[in-house]
């Protein structure tokens, strides 16, 4: 079949999908309870373009296919069109979302499960996936915005899911405001690059693109960049991320961690060229990304909420990722992008598996009347759970060692190539590139703590929440098991497409990016590394992912989170900031948000009732004081009438005389 | 399909439905008229879309025009002349939509005294639809003054507490405009009479875009213009007589006010100030430019600062209006066209939110956010589509509001005449400030656990209701998505425009002593 239309349909189905559960479910109530129906209209929709994904991947063969549907706007030299470009890029991009997509799709039926608003999820779902799939194939970056901002509309409404609880609404507005200062940054570039190369479609950017003046490549690259901390959730935009956790699990795996929150690293991979023409950017994006990486990093080792410690882990991913980026590694980038968003994936499903267990407890607890309240994701009252939660407990161990770096798993690869090409920028002169190295290192190791001290605090270990004698959680359905088995999987083997260079020209997802004929640029270092200080590199990277696996588990399963202490004690000052997230939240309230509502509130509001209409109703009273005045003149006495007019002409003859 | 006097039939359909309601028997007869003939009218009017070519040329004389001769032959050139280009196809459609959406808005809402309330909003639509299809400025100036007498009494009569102060700052403050734009325009009539009309006063739109007045001229008379049109948009800082009109006006009333009233200010800066004053325009440009950030900007905190839904939304106009000011000030074909289409998503958008709230103030009798809270519970489907015109106002990609945000900031920060790419920066944040304040009141009013019985039992959109929104709701996502065809009726008017601009601002630079001259002779004209 023709690649146009599969591609339509690609994008198209999700799109149907989300409209007629959503619209059926809004307009005809009978067909909310309909669980069955609207979970497989949903992940079949999801599904299916998965398949055609894959048959697209298989027959292409290396040119870039550009499908146009039809013009969006046309104003005086500017042309949007809805067209879609399917090349290396997007292919693996669609491959993740539809693949991992569809696997958290099918595992939400099972999680959703009874909730009222199971309809209304699943169509906000699908048009996640719509959005996703338009930024990752979108042909300029008009497009690739719609579904920029469509995601974030989409993170807001399930973020918010759960409205009556009025804490998640206030996340899901953090998040959409957020990402909107991202976005005010996205729009500027956008107006540089129309400005300075007229045309906004990717071919022509990144044509024309590195030809501008280095002052504006440096902006456009820059204020991108700033786009991509919002919807990426790095420093200084990254707060909102972690109050995400409020929406219903599926939706942290799939959104704030798998695809939209990767989007930032899609961008700059797909302007890689121009991206390399701002090497001081470049510079920026790799130092923000380590520092992103080391701070989230901190953060997730002191955090008590199942969801928090992986969000954080998240961002501090994300970081990573940056950091590839930075040193001119975007195929690297990209390749941890996938291998994360297989474990992670899996780490938040699994948690979701564990979190819907403990409110089973919960339930329990409180249908036996004990009277003790239970917060189904605070690890401290969880432990011991992988005798009553096995294929749970597995697939979680599976992708906290991945995450880890353990070697042979997927995590193992990605890490390592982001780790040496960070190395390697610094061997070919770049002094960043040692900083970000070590910080990387750091982060690796603490990476495989707060990993490890997660999974030993919940699975091993004996039972913490009352009563654990005689309520027992239970292993979730097969619907959400199977997506975890599959993702574990996949957490286990995705590494291998891209082998480290000193095993020869085997890197796989090298080839298919950045080959000839590829998507993405890289920088190209003039000093190579040896192949003995490479295989060097691997051996400290795995050595110190062994140790933080070992130690934490040394430490946590000995003294449970009663070692938190121990740390507090150990760091003191430092601990208690990454406890409070280093104030950050608490910095923007102070420094921003009271300011800005303060100023809306107490001056602006203030200053437009008794200026602005002050001046205006002071016109008015001041007219009115005077008619009040001159009526006194308005007589109706002919004779005075006639002494001013007298008076009038003569003056008149006077300025015409003189 | 060929219905002569089309242009006519639009403009004056809802003037004879005024007549019909005025004649009907009771309350069910003087809505029905009310609606069939608005309805009728939008039909109508799809006439004009239909039969508007925008591939020819309307540089010479408007399409589907109507004309009579002069009223006062060989003394004024004044006449009835009325037509469609590329600059009012859109509104005039707009305003034809809204007709009978504003008429069905009131069904229940308006309880008293039927008659008259059905018989001004027609009237009024003929006001409207006239300032918009006018080729001649003194019929304009009419149309101009007709929409002021209808809308004080709909203020007036069915407005909230406030309504008399609302209604009469409503009157005065546009009355000052337009006064000062009416000797404005006798002085322009008599110039321009005696350069390019044999010394007969003219307000013949052609003529007047014809002559290229003198610099010296242009300042003044650009600025009573402008200074008219600027209260109406309402720009800052004329803008404080908008939300007391808004609050206090019903429902109806709010929608026709943003929805096409305020366009009449836009509108008037493109059609006049632009292609009459092209040098003075493109020397105040920065001023307006300024003013329409500061709009953007302080329009948007203010309304964050509100606890009151509507006045909330009636201060995001004023932000909102302030990006299709800075459209009309970048003089380039990306901007104008911005402005042209984002005058329509605003009547859309704004509509249907002033819609909303009315719906929702005619179940609970108030306006306060603070008085609601957790609804998306009892009234899901309002929810939905006030959602929707949330994001569409808010500007999100997909919907209209971005299409025309976008074209007027990608314009504006490569307009030459701006040349400030800061000032464009600071118009961008109106973006972000957009979604501070629209889900601020989404989140005050919708999100939550209700804590007020009263909201419990609401009831959710009924059929007229829902009759109403999902027109509305359409385009929104028609415009957001499929805009080409609508933007390709007005380019080529655009274009011209600009033209029309840059030619006569290159010839009055270079015959700089003709101006000399023929401000002598249009010095002794005002002497006379």
């Amino acid at each position: 079949m023709q690649p146009d239309f599969l591609i339509k349909l690609v994008i198209l189905l999700p799109l149907v999908g989300a409209a007629f559960n959503g619209l059926v479910g809004l307009f005809a109530p009978s067909y909310r309870k309909n669980e069955g129906l609207i979970g497989m209209v949903a992940t079949s929709m999801v599904a299916i373009p998965f398949f055609i994904a894959v048959y697209l991947f298989v027959g292409f063969h290396g040119d870039p296919i550009i499908v146009q549907a039809f013009t969006w706007m046309q104003a005086g030299d500017l042309t949007i069109d809805f067209a879609f470009r399917i090349d290396q890029l997007s292919l693996l991009m669609t491959l993740i979302i539809t693949g991992v997509g569809g696997l958290i799709h099918l595992y939400a039926t099972g999680y959703m499960h009874g909730d009222d608003g199971f309809w209304r999820f699943f169509a906000y779902l699908n048009l996640f996936i719509f959005m996703m799939l338009s930024l990752v194939l979108g042909n300029n970056l008009v497009v690739l915005f719609l579904g920029w901002e469509g995601v974030g509309l989409c993170s807001y409404l399930l973020i918010g899911f759960w409205y009556k609880d009025l804490k998640n609404s206030a996340a899901a507005n953090k998040a959409f405001i957020m990402n909107r200062i991202g976005d005010f940054a996205f729009l500027i570039a956008m107006f540089i690059l129309f400005k300075e190369v007229g045309s906004l479609n990717f071919d022509a950017v990144l044509a024309g693109g590195p030809g501008m003046d280095q002052t504006w490549i440096n902006w456009t690259v820059l204020l991108l960049f700033i786009g991509a901390t919002g919807k990426s959730a790095q420093i200084p935009l990254f707060t909102w991320l972690p109050d995400a956790m409020a929406g219903p699990t599926p939706v942290s795996a799939l959104i704030h961690a798998a695809t939209m929150v990767t989007s930032g690293l899609y961008l700059l991979a797909r302007l890689s060229p121009l991206v390399l023409s701002a090497p001081t950017i470049m510079a920026i994006i790799t130092v923000v990304g380590a520092l992103t990486a080391i701070v989230a990093a901190t953060i997730a080792i002191t955090q008590n909420d199942i969801k928090k410690v992986l969000a954080y882990s998240t961002v501090s991913q994300l970081g990573y990722m940056f950091l590839a980026t930075g040193v001119g590694a975007f195929y690297v980038a990209i390749f941890h992008v996938m291998t994360h968003a297989f474990f992670k994936a899996c780490l938040f499903l699994g948690s979701g598996s564990v979190i819907h267990s403990m409110h089973h407890v919960e339930h329990e607890l409180a249908h036996d009347g004990h009277g003790h309240a239970l917060d189904p994701q605070d690890m401290r009252t969880m432990g011991g759970l992988k005798k009553y939660m096995p294929a749970t407990r597995m697939t979680f161990l599976i992708s906290t060692l991945a995450i880890a770096g353990i070697p042979l798993l997927s995590g193992f690869f990605s890490k390592d190539e982001i780790l040496f090409k960070a190395f390697e920028f610094g061997y070919d002169g770049h002094l960043v590139g040692w900083f970000v190295y070590g910080v990387g290192i750091i982060t690796a190791f603490l990476t495989a703590i707060y990993m490890t001290r997660a999974y030993v605090l919940t699975f091993e270990g004996s039972p913490r929440w009352p009563h654990s004698d005689s309520i027992h959680p239970h292993e979730s359905p097969w619907t959400m098991t199977l997506p975890l088995w599959v993702l574990a999987a996949l957490a286990t083997v995705g590494g291998y497409i891209g082998l480290p260079a000193v095993l020869g020209d085997v890197n796989w997802i090298h080839h298919w990016l950045a080959g000839e004929g590829g998507p993405v640029a890289e920088f190209a270092a003039h000093t190579h590394v040896s192949h003995g200080l490479e295989w060097a590199l691997i051996a400290i990277g795995s050595l110190i992912a062994i140790l933080g696996v070992f130690l934490g588990w040394k430490w946590y399963s000995s003294e449970g989170i009663g070692f938190d202490d121990k740390i507090s004690a150990r760091f003191g000052g430092l601990y208690k900031l990454w406890q409070g997230k280093y104030f950050l939240d608490e910095a923007y309230d102070k420094a921003v948000v009271r300011p800005l509502i303060g100023s809306a509130h107490h001056a602006f509001n203030p200053f437009d009732k008794y200026v602005v209409d002050g001046l205006v109703n002071a016109v008015g009273f001041f007219t009115r004081g005077s008619s009040f005045v001159l009526r006194y003149m308005q007589t109706g006495l002919v004779h005075s009438y006639a002494v001013a007019i007298v008076f009038g002409v003569v003056l008149i003859i006077y300025l015409m005389l003189f | 399909m060929n219905i002569p006097n089309i242009t006519s039939i639009v403009i004056f359909l809802p003037l004879i439905g005024a007549l019909l309601t005025l004649l009907a028997p009771n309350e069910k007869a003087i809505k029905w008229s009310a609606l069939g003939v608005t309805l009728i009218t939008f039909m109508v009017s799809i006439g004009l879309f239909l039969g508007f070519d925008p591939a020819i040329s309307t540089a010479a004389a408007p399409q589907l025009a109507d004309l009579s001769s002069s009223w006062f032959p060989g003394q004024f050139d004044i006449k009835y002349f009325v037509g469609i280009d590329g600059l009012n196809l859109l509104l005039i459609m707009l305003t034809t939509l809204l007709g009978p959406i504003v008429v069905l808005s009131s069904w229940t809402y308006i309880g008293k005294h039927h008659k008259p309330y059905y018989t001004l909003l027609l009237v009024l639509q003929t006001g409207v639809t006239g300032v918009f299809a006018s080729f001649d400025i003194f019929l304009f100036y009419i149309f101009f003054e007709l929409t002021l007498i209808p809308m004080y009494f709909i203020i007036g009569i069915w407005g909230g507490e406030n309504r008399i102060y609302a209604a009469l700052k409503f009157v005065l403050y546009t009355l000052v405009g337009s006064l000062l734009m009416l000797v404005a325009l006798i002085f322009l009539g008599y110039a321009a009479g005696d350069a390019v009309n044999a010394g007969v006063f003219t307000t013949d739109w052609f003529k007047l875009v014809s002559f290229n007045m003198p610099l010296e001229m242009q300042g003044w008379l650009f600025l009573l213009f402008a200074l008219a049109f600027s209260i109406k948009v309402p720009l800052f800082p004329f803008h404080t007589w908008l939300p007391d009109a808004h609050v206090q006006a019903p429902t109806g009333g709010s929608v026709i006010l943003a929805g096409v009233l305020l366009k009449m200010g836009t509108y008037g800066l493109v059609r006049f100030c632009l292609p009459f004053f092209p040098n003075a325009a493109h020397e105040y440009a920065m001023t307006f430019a300024i003013l329409a950030v500061i709009g953007i900007i302080y329009g948007a905190l203010v309304s964050r600062a509100q606890s009151d839904a509507k006045k909330l939304v009636a201060y995001s106009s004023v932000s909102h209006l302030g990006f299709v000011v800075l459209g009309i000030f970048a003089f380039n074909t990306e901007a104008l066209q911005g402005a042209m289409i984002q005058m329509v998503n605003h009547g859309i958008s704004t509509g249907a939110l002033f819609l909303i709230v009315g719906m929702l103030y005619e179940r609970r009798h108030t306006r306060e956010m603070a008085d609601y809270g957790g609804i998306a519970k009892s009234v899901p489907v309002l929810t939905f589509f006030m959602v929707l015109s949330v994001l569409a106002s808010a500007g999100l990609p997909g919907l209209n509001g971005f299409v025309g945000e976008f074209l007027i900031l990608v314009g504006a920060f490569k307009s030459d005449v701006l040349a400030s790419p800061f000032l464009v920066a600071l118009a961008t944040t109106g973006v972000i400030l957009a979604a501070v304040y629209l889900l601020y009141m989404v989140y005050r009013m919708f999100w939550g656990t209700i804590d007020n019985e009263a909201n419990e039992t609401m009831m959710d959109l009924n059929k007229r209701e829902l009759g109403l929104l999902i027109p509305l709701a359409a385009l929104m996502i028609i415009l957001g998505l499929m805009p080409a065809p609508f933007l390709a009726k007005s380019e080529p008017a655009v274009k011209n425009l600009i033209e029309v601009i840059e030619t006569k601002r290159a010839a009055s630079l270079s015959e700089s002593v003709v101006t000399i001259e023929t401000d002598v002779k249009s010095t002794s004209l005002t002497t006379n």
